[in-house]
């Protein structure tokens, strides 16, 4: 059977897009002709011309801007962000624009946009190239964030990014980017929103995201071993967030950790932790942990990278620790 | 032909003028929530302009947007309803002044963030241009916006990528209450020299003019797409909002005002071309009473009342 390369499935997602709906556009800096930084985008210039795949300047507020007009005059632009942390230059764009004109028009139009960007760190990229800035997006009402752990998911949630009418942030781990799987027969379609169990187990449930979830699936084994069984709740979707499942998980297991990428404090771990303890209360047997990169900047140095960095061993000690 | 246009042109503009005046009263009277920016003294603009853009065209505006709006054929009453904050407003009482939008019109919305109406009308521009119907984009922005980096980027983005979009810049010397003086080192002119795009300047207060050269501007972008800048030397009459008691402003500059007013200007002219002062007299009262109605039956629409905000922040799936 063939593998699939994450980054090929993003590709791949963006091909399928552009050819279903002629209406997709994509730009961003370096995307066509070197076809992308990471090389998502690589031969999308040949196959679909320079009328829907365009390389901008280094301009990310316009770019971003430019995809909220040209989707408010009809088309599905996608555009990338070469990494998620110049993202602070598209956020007016992105906050008090995209986000804002379904509701603040009354509905008289919606915002069908895709920003991709990567996130994330493990590549000695230091503090301007490494951070996980996703929870910004998920606190704005209007945005939709999602975050895929996988390439069958990747696809998936791109597409169906595409073809959400709403405005979409579409985050991708840099560490995943040279994972594969096994393909199935055809790529399945998954719907914003939904939550995945990655595997099951009976003792505590580890909800994660992104690289997270490849983390989670660590500690489960060495768990496993000691006989704890541990139940992963790939999130998918950011905003919205599937608390169904989340809460179906913890009325299972009784037993919550929340683990990401992106530094603990005020992030996205802080709301599922917030409201499993309000809805999940009397589920609750343990304290709810969060795992999560300390509140400082992603260092430099390989030495302290590490040291700011989680791992599958700091979701292994989070799940004793609230199983004591 | 000319008489009729210029005609066409005196309405448009007494129709904003008299729009404004109508909100200016409402807010005194404590009507109207919020933040009210007036744009009497600068009606010559957006008329001048929209009188050269199609339906299909494209257009959008800053904070001080009710004439971009009411140029571009937007109706009277859902306007009036906006800003009153009613559930029949264009935006259902979601946007307010600041944030008008009719889209059926063509008109992709005010905005509250100043210079951000650039990006999202250069984008507007590149649909246009994709779509291949010789449609263009205008966006309207004040001198003030001059400082804001997306000027600079739009500006060589829309020449890079020869977009449609035409850059309207309402130069009245004030950026809320500081001259624009100390706030831009350059010129527009000086940056649109630098880019490449081409530059005019007009008297922003002469409708004739300001038509005149949008036209030439316009018809050159519906044949080879392009972008083109065109400066507006205008006046802004009331405060930067009303409430301003606008004390930092000199009295000399004050008493100047009268005689630059647009409307003032294209009367004189139309009566040189022989248009009688009965037209004039009939005109206003034509306005008058359907400004007067429009607002009436805006202030008789119901707030809007929704229980379920959340519900109209997406147009698919709702959110948490
Ligand atoms: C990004 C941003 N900064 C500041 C403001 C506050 N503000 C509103 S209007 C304005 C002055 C704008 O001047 P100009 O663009 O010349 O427009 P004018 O009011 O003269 O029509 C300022 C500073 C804002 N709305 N948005
Ligand atoms: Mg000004």
């Amino acid at each position: 059977m063939a593998e699939k390369h994450f980054i090929r499935a993003i590709n791949e997602a963006l091909a399928d897009a552009m050819s279903a709906d002629e209406r997709v556009i994509i730009l961003g800096e370096d995307i066509a002709a070197a076809g992308g930084s990471f090389k998502a985008t690589r031969g999308l210039l040949d196959r679909f011309g320079d009328k829907r795949v365009f390389d901008t300047p280094i301009s990310e507020a316009t770019i971003a801007g430019v995809a909220v007009g040209a989707a408010l005059t009809g088309f599905k632009p996608v555009v990338e962000i070469m990494f998620m942390d110049f993202v602070t230059l598209t956020m007016d764009m992105m906050v008090n624009q995209a986000a804002k004109a379904h509701a603040m028009f009354g509905a008289q139009r919606s915002v069908p946009m895709v920003l991709r960007t990567p996130h994330g760190g493990g590549l000695s990229a230091g503090p301007q190239h490494s951070q996980c800035l996703e929870a910004w997006f998920a606190h704005t009402p209007g945005l939709k964030v999602v975050c895929p752990s996988n390439p069958i998911d990747a696809y998936g949630l791109l597409r169906a990014a595409i073809d959400d009418p709403d405005p979409v942030i579409f985050v991708e781990n840099k560490a995943l980017y040279a994972k594969r799987v096994e393909m199935p027969e055809e790529w399945p379609q998954i719907e914003i929103g939904r939550a995945r169990v990655a595997r099951r187990g009976k003792d505590v449930t580890v909800v994660a995201y992104g690289a997270a979830v490849d983390w989670a699936e660590k500690a489960a084994e060495e768990l496993a071993r000691d006989g704890v069984g541990v139940e992963i709740v790939d999130l998918r979707s950011l905003q919205p967030w599937d608390e169904t499942s989340v809460m179906e998980s913890l009325s299972r297991t009784h037993r919550l950790v929340i683990a990401h990428e992106a530094v603990e404090a005020f992030g996205v771990g802080a709301e599922i932790a917030a409201r499993m303890a309000d809805v999940g209360f009397d589920e609750l047997d343990g304290p709810i942990i969060r795992v999560g990169a300390p509140f400082s900047p992603p260092p430099f140095a390989p030495s302290l990278e590490a040291v700011f960095r989680r791992d599958a061993n700091d979701i292994v000690a989070a799940v004793r620790r609230t199983l004591r | 032909m000319t008489a009729e246009r210029a005609k066409s042109r005196y309405s448009a503009m007494l129709r904003i003028r008299a729009s404004e005046e109508a909100l200016q009263k409402l807010f005194a009277d404590g009507r109207i929530p919020g933040f009210v920016h007036l744009s009497i003294g600068q009606e010559a603009v957006a008329v001048g302009v929209s009188s050269c853009l199609r339906d299909a065209d494209t257009v959008s505006s800053n904070h001080r947007g009710h004439g971009h709006t009411l140029a571009k054929g937007v109706e009277l009453e859902p306007f009036f309803a906006e800003i009153l904050g009613r559930e029949t407003g264009l935006c259902r009482g979601r946007g307010g002044s600041m944030h008008v939008a009719d889209f059926s019109k063509g008109m992709l919305g005010a905005n509250g963030i100043v210079g951000a109406g650039l990006p999202i009308t250069t984008g507007s521009a590149l649909a246009l241009k994709l779509l291949g119907k010789g449609d263009i984009a205008v966006v309207y922005f004040g001198d003030g916006a001059l400082a804001q980096g997306l000027v600079h980027e739009c500006i060589n983005l829309s020449a890079l990528w020869s977009l449609p979009v035409m850059f309207v810049c309402e130069n009245n010397g004030w950026s809320e209450f500081s001259p624009t003086s100390r706030q831009m080192a350059t010129s527009l002119r000086k940056l649109a020299d630098a880019f490449g795009v081409e530059y005019r300047a007009v008297d922003g207060n002469r409708v004739s003019e300001v038509a005149a050269t949008a036209e030439t501007l316009v018809a050159g972008m519906r044949k080879a797409p392009a972008p083109a800048i065109l400066e507006c030397a205008t006046t802004r009459v009331r405060g930067h909002f009303e409430g301003d008691r606008q004390d930092y402003r000199t009295a000399s500059e004050i008493q100047s005002l009268p005689a630059r007013d647009p409307l003032s200007l294209a009367r004189a002219e139309m009566q040189v071309e022989g248009v009688p002062p009965d037209w004039f007299d009939e005109v206003a009262k034509q306005i008058a009473v359907e400004v007067n109605n429009a607002v009436a039956k805006a202030l008789t629409a119901p707030p809007p009342i929704d229980a379920d905000l959340a519900a109209g922040v997406y147009a698919g799936m709702g959110s948490k």
